[in-house]
């Protein structure tokens, strides 16, 4: 065991001790979410150091002018080893970036970790930036970003404009993970457009398209019993649809979602209403992990296929998990993103 | 049954104890050797690979600034240009080397520590912790910070987080160095657009503690590869005792029906177990030796090369594996022969004394042809081969063939004694000696292979001695050196000393590419510090002089064989033509070096100066000047080094490879004598048939006893002085092509006659010693035994 495992295997968001990646262990001294969620921007596009985990987690797929299907992943984390920010390298704040560009045929993953408190890597919420490494996602404000990543083998560099509000889950921003009642702030940006230039091994390619940015943050988002979750985010003919479901220990799920019509406006489900079942799995990585699913929700008429564009969409990061561009068919067509975590 | 069976092959270790004590602890001792060469070995590379993996010299690319401070700030800018880089915080702690590293940045592989230790928490890390061994703990006092023990930090070193040592070392936003990870994202900037201040240096081939510890490493992997040689030797001749003497037992279990799959079951369970005890009681004793050994071992190393071992042993299972393996496989090995032979016998024919010692006739035929193919093939190897392969495999070809060779060459011997020997007596001395040869031989090759180990391990460790003791009275001719800081101090130094002293002899030296391999060119005054202790290992006449006159440069020899350069070739340096005039040893250095008279240098390189200096003066004066200057400068103690203690310390160190060296030697002699021993007893019980005509003819049984005795101390002599060449071909193949195909210079090799003759007479010693009991035990046989050979035909 070298240090880099040693110092890993101690931070409790990373560790694999309960749950996924320990989301599951008990939080002590952090904050709590609590309803009703109240927030205040520009202040919520930035960190909370009292809570111990948060991400900016932006997807995107994308088409070559060629037609070709692309997938684009920007994601910062922040986990904390105790609350508070504190200066230097004894800041307990702790940062990793995952960047990744999926092909039909090619997935490319890279990953940053930093320490807080030296300037390597944070989050500015006014004018926002928030960074690891040389990576970027900034602008004069959240509306309008740049971001930017690079890899030893990939690059790119998009810009992002927002055609429509921020979106609120589960209760005004409230989204409860479990039926012990677990929860986390949860916000999205569905509605950016995105578009510049992926650099691959075989070159440059200009791209555009959809993407969606997700902001999270809470200290204990799953209960104990809870290994992982299948994450939807999808795009409709007719409105946008996100949708989770959580595997539980004793093999039954817990399910929530957010329609989204197309000015935003926004029905939350509770637990049962979404549901989504493997219909295909694949070996990846040696392991099986489902890449083809049935997603339904009744209540929108709902009943879609929905297929990996490249199913070896595999994120072979510190914590591994399967991200990756998918294609929607059946009562309704479209693209979008799947995360799958805890299929170890 | 099959507990009678049992009970029957046990009752022959009843009734002769002394037999089951001689087949364990000769396994013991096999054993013991092979593990104890290992556990000295492996403790040595784990303690480097400690050290190497920590330092992370070598491996990887470093960023870093001529004064050896890197702002952090500077650090945040080349990881935001997208450069992966890992700072590291270096400096001392109460003397000790403290490295601070970053765990989420380093590249891995770097920085080992092995913790079980689940009593960490959060605030303990977020505190500060420092690893080092329990050893480096110990040194530490009053520091108020967590401390964890692991033995897989480099001993000497404490490994923390690099904030905690910035807080230790008092050095806030300050870094000593970056490491930069071998894989470099696309799209970044140069570094001297981001921190123009700031170098880049590349990996080096391999990390210079490694490169040079590895040449006294070879020493003691080449003497663990014979002592396993030895090992293996003596496991077979101790089975090949077991069976030979239980054949009876065997003949007359079969005949009264006994299953002979049940048989070979049992005496296969019951080699097992015993190849188990005595494996187990062997790793205990070369655990003894090792822990004897180590601590001398670990000195010659951190000495000589400054690599630091630890002097404490730990139990490594690699090794206690190892150990086992030998005992349990070797056993295994010597065994299945004498069991596939067991199976395929005629029931009745077990028990015919030396039927299978003599039914070799066609076997002679096929080990002759194989010595000689090996032998060929070593030579050939040695012809023609290159690369450290073809080194090693040139030595097991030829130690292999010899040991293969040796009975034939005895035979051949003792033959041609025989045609010169007159009277009955001489006669059938000889003709029995060589009819004993078969049962002698495994013995014999043990005592040979032991014999050539010693022969070119002593040969390469003096001919090391001498060589390094040379390099010293080259490199270190001057009485004192001194290191100033800057030119401004250099003048200031030179001036001080000028009037106080001989000669202040400058170095300096300048860096650049000779044929395409990185070359320091120094330019030393003409002096006869110089002329009279730099020996050429090749030269043109009068090469000083001509040097000295402006007219060629000398190179070292690593530079001479990378490139191909020979005395009268030309070089460039600095865009100068230059003869090549003298090539000089120039161990353990891994780059080329050039040099040409001072004033040539000043030409090719007026901007550079010399910050170090060599002083010639009388050696009693050394300390007053050391003090004066370090009360008039300010210079670091370590600025100022006395060369006479440095070479004392040196040979000093040197002294303790020896200790070790000649201790190992007296094992393996103990051991391949202890063979002798085994097979003299072997012998002893199948040859009375033949003793007993002698005796019945007036031979009494104190002659016969005698004549035991010479024939041991004959053959001993004879296998010594085969040895002899065979351990000067391993050293010589040691010294001249591993050394050279390894490190890129050949150690001159030295020859050590009464050391040889030492070791003979340990050899005869051993000889003696181990002929001694069989032939009291002769001398003692009952008469009734002797007649017995005529009344049954057993």
């Amino acid at each position: 065991m070298n240090v880099k495992i040693l110092l890993l295997s101690m931070l409790p968001s990373l560790s694999m001790a309960q749950g996924f990646a320990g989301l599951g262990t008990a939080t002590d001294a952090f904050a709590t979410p609590q309803r009703p969620a109240e927030f205040s921007f520009p202040a919520d596009y930035g960190t909370h150091p009292d809570y111990r985990i948060e991400w900016w987690y932006l997807t995107a797929n994308l088409q070559s002018e060629d037609g070709t299907d692309y997938g684009l992943q920007w994601t910062l984390f922040r986990t904390a080893l105790a609350t508070g920010e504190g200066t230097g390298w004894a800041s307990p704040q702790l940062w990793m970036g995952h960047a990744a560009v999926t092909t039909p045929d090619a997935h490319y993953v890279t990953e940053r970790l930093a320490r807080g408190g030296i300037g390597q890597a944070g989050v500015t919420a006014d004018p926002f930036e928030a960074w690891i490494d040389d990576w970027q996602l900034i602008g004069p404000n959240f509306d309008q970003l740049r971001m930017v990543a690079t890899g030893p083998d990939f690059a790119y560099d998009m810009a992002l404009n927002a055609h429509g509000p921020l979106i609120f889950h589960g209760e005004n921003g409230y989204s409860v993970k479990s039926a012990a009642g677990q929860a986390s702030y949860y916000y999205s940006q569905p509605f950016y457009a995105i578009d510049g230039v992926l650099t691959l091994p075989d070159g440059d390619i200009e791209v555009s398209g959809q993407a969606w940015l997700d902001r999270e943050w809470s200290s204990q988002p799953l209960s104990e019993d809870q290994t992982g979750w299948d994450w939807f985010s999808l795009s409709l003919d007719t409105g946008k649809l996100m949708g989770f479901r959580l595997r539980q220990t004793d093999g039954t799920y817990y399910t929530a979602a957010t329609w989204i019509a197309p000015d935003g406006a926004t029905t939350a489900y509770e637990d049962g209403a979404f549901r989504a079942n493997p219909t295909a799995t694949t070996q990846v990585n040696g392991r099986e992990v489902p890449t083809g699913w049935q997603v339904q929700l009744p209540d929108r008429d709902v009943d879609v296929t929905v297929r990996a564009i490249n199913p070896q969409a595999w994120m072979s990061t510190s914590i591994p998990y399967w991200e990756g561009p998918v294609t929607i068919e059946g009562s309704h067509t479209g693209r979008g993103y799947l995360e799958m975590t805890g299929y170890d | 049954m099959i507990k009678l069976g049992l009970w029957t092959l046990l009752s022959h270790w009843r009734r002769n104890p002394m037999q089951l004590f001689t087949l364990v602890i000769g396994l013991s001792l096999a054993t013991a050797l092979w593990s104890g060469v290992q556990a000295v070995n492996a403790e040595a590379r784990a303690s480097y690979d400690a050290a190497a993996e920590t330092l992370g010299e070598g491996q990887f690319a470093q960023v870093t600034s001529t004064d050896g401070v890197i702002a952090q700030d500077d650090y945040i800018a080349l990881r935001r240009a997208g450069w992966q880089v890992s700072p590291v915080v270096e400096g001392r702690l109460q003397g000790l080397r403290l490295i601070g590293l970053d765990a989420l940045t380093a590249p891995n592989g770097l920085g080992p520590v092995d913790l079980t230790d689940g009593a960490l928490t959060v605030e303990t890390l977020l505190g500060g912790v420092i690893f080092a061994t329990q050893d480096t703990l110990d040194r530490l006092v009053d520091v108020n910070i967590t401390q964890v023990a692991s033995a897989d930090v480099a001993p000497g070193v404490f490994l923390t987080d690099v904030g905690t040592a910035q807080r230790l070392l008092s050095m806030d936003g300050q870094l000593s160095r970056l490491i930069v990870a071998e894989t470099q994202p696309l799209n970044r900037a140069p570094l001297a657009e981001i921190t123009p201040s700031l170098s880049l240096r590349p990996p080096q081939g391999g990390s210079d503690v490694a490169r040079l510890t590895d040449s006294f490493h070879l020493n003691l992997t080449a003497f663990g590869l014979l002592s396993f040689a030895v090992g293996i030797f003596i496991v077979n001749g101790a089975i090949g005792l077991a069976f030979e003497q239980r054949r009876p037992v065997i003949r007359t279990l079969r005949a009264l029906g006994f299953p002979l799959r049940n048989l070979v079951g049992l005496i296969a369970s019951e080699l097992l177990v015993l190849s188990v005890i005595a494996g187990a009681i062997g790793v205990g004793l070369g655990y003894l030796v090792a822990a004897a050994l180590l601590p001398d071992v670990a000195a010659t190393l951190s000495g000589l090369y400054g690599a630091s071992v630890s002097g404490t042993l730990q139990l490594r299972p690699e090794w206690w594996l190892s150990g086992l393996a030998i005992a349990v496989g070797g056993t295994g090995l010597a065994a299945s022969a004498s069991l596939w032979r067991l199976a395929q016998m005629p029931l009745l024919a077990g028990a015919r004394p030396r039927a299978w010692a003599m039914q070799a006739k066609r076997g002679r035929f096929i080990q002759a042809l194989a010595a000689v193919s090996l032998l060929v093939a070593a030579g050939l190897l040695a012809a023609l081969g290159s690369g450290l392969f073809a080194g090693f495999a040139m030595l097991a070809a030829l130690l292999i063939g010899a040991a293969l060779a040796l009975p034939l060459l005895l035979d051949v011997v003792l033959g041609f004694g025989a045609s010169r020997a007159r009277g009955v007596i001489s006669e059938w001395f000889w003709a029995d000696t060589r009819q004993q040869l078969p049962g002698l031989s495994l013995a014999l090759m043990a005592l040979l292979l032991a014999m050539a180990a010693n022969v070119g391990v002593s040969t390469m460790v003096s001919s090391f001695r001498l060589t390094f003791t040379g390099f010293l009275d080259q490199r270190l001719a001057s009485e004192l050196y001194v290191y100033t800081n800057d030119v401004d101090q250099a003048a200031q130094v030179q001036a001080f000393l000028k009037p106080r002293v001989e000669i202040v002899l400058p170095i300096r030296a300048a860096t650049q590419d000779v044929r395409g391999l990185p070359t320091e060119i120094y330019g030393p005054t003409p002096h006869s510090t110089y002329r009279d202790n730099w020996v050429f290992l090749q030269s043109a006449p009068n090469a000083w002089a001509e040097i000295e006159a402006g007219q060629g440069a000398a190179i070292n020899e690593q530079l001479a064989r990378r490139a191909d350069i020979a005395i009268g070739d030309r070089i460039t340096l600095a865009g100068e033509p230059f003869d090549v005039l003298g090539i000089y040893g120039d161990y353990g250095n891994p780059i080329g070096q050039a040099l040409v008279t001072e004033s040539v240098f000043e030409a090719l390189f007026p901007d550079i100066r010399a910050l170090r200096f060599g002083v010639r003066m009388p050696p009693e004066d050394v300390p007053a000047l050391t003090n004066a200057l370090l009360a008039e400068f300010d210079l670091p103690d370590a600025n100022v080094v006395n060369q006479a203690g440095i070479k004392a310390f040196s040979l000093d160190v040197f002294d303790r490879t020896f200790t070790v060296t000649g201790a190992l030697n007296v094992l393996t002699l103990a051991v391949a004598g202890f063979a002798i021993l085994m097979s003299l007893l072997t012998l002893a019980t199948m040859r009375l048939p033949q003793l007993a005509p002698v005796w019945a003819q007036g031979l009494t049984r104190s002659k016969l006893g005698q004549i035991e005795i010479l024939r041991a101390v004959i053959l001993a002599l004879l296998t010594t002085v085969l040895a002899l060449p065979l351990g000067l071909a391993l050293a010589w193949t040691l010294l001249a092509v591993v050394n050279v195909e390894a490190f890129g210079w050949r150690l001159p090799m030295f020859l050590f006659p009464a050391d040889y003759a030492r070791l003979a007479i340990f050899a005869v010693v051993a000889a003696i010693l181990a002929a001694l009991w069989p032939a009291v035990k002769l001398s003692n046989t009952r008469p009734a035994d002797l007649l017995k050979v005529f009344s049954n035909e057993r």
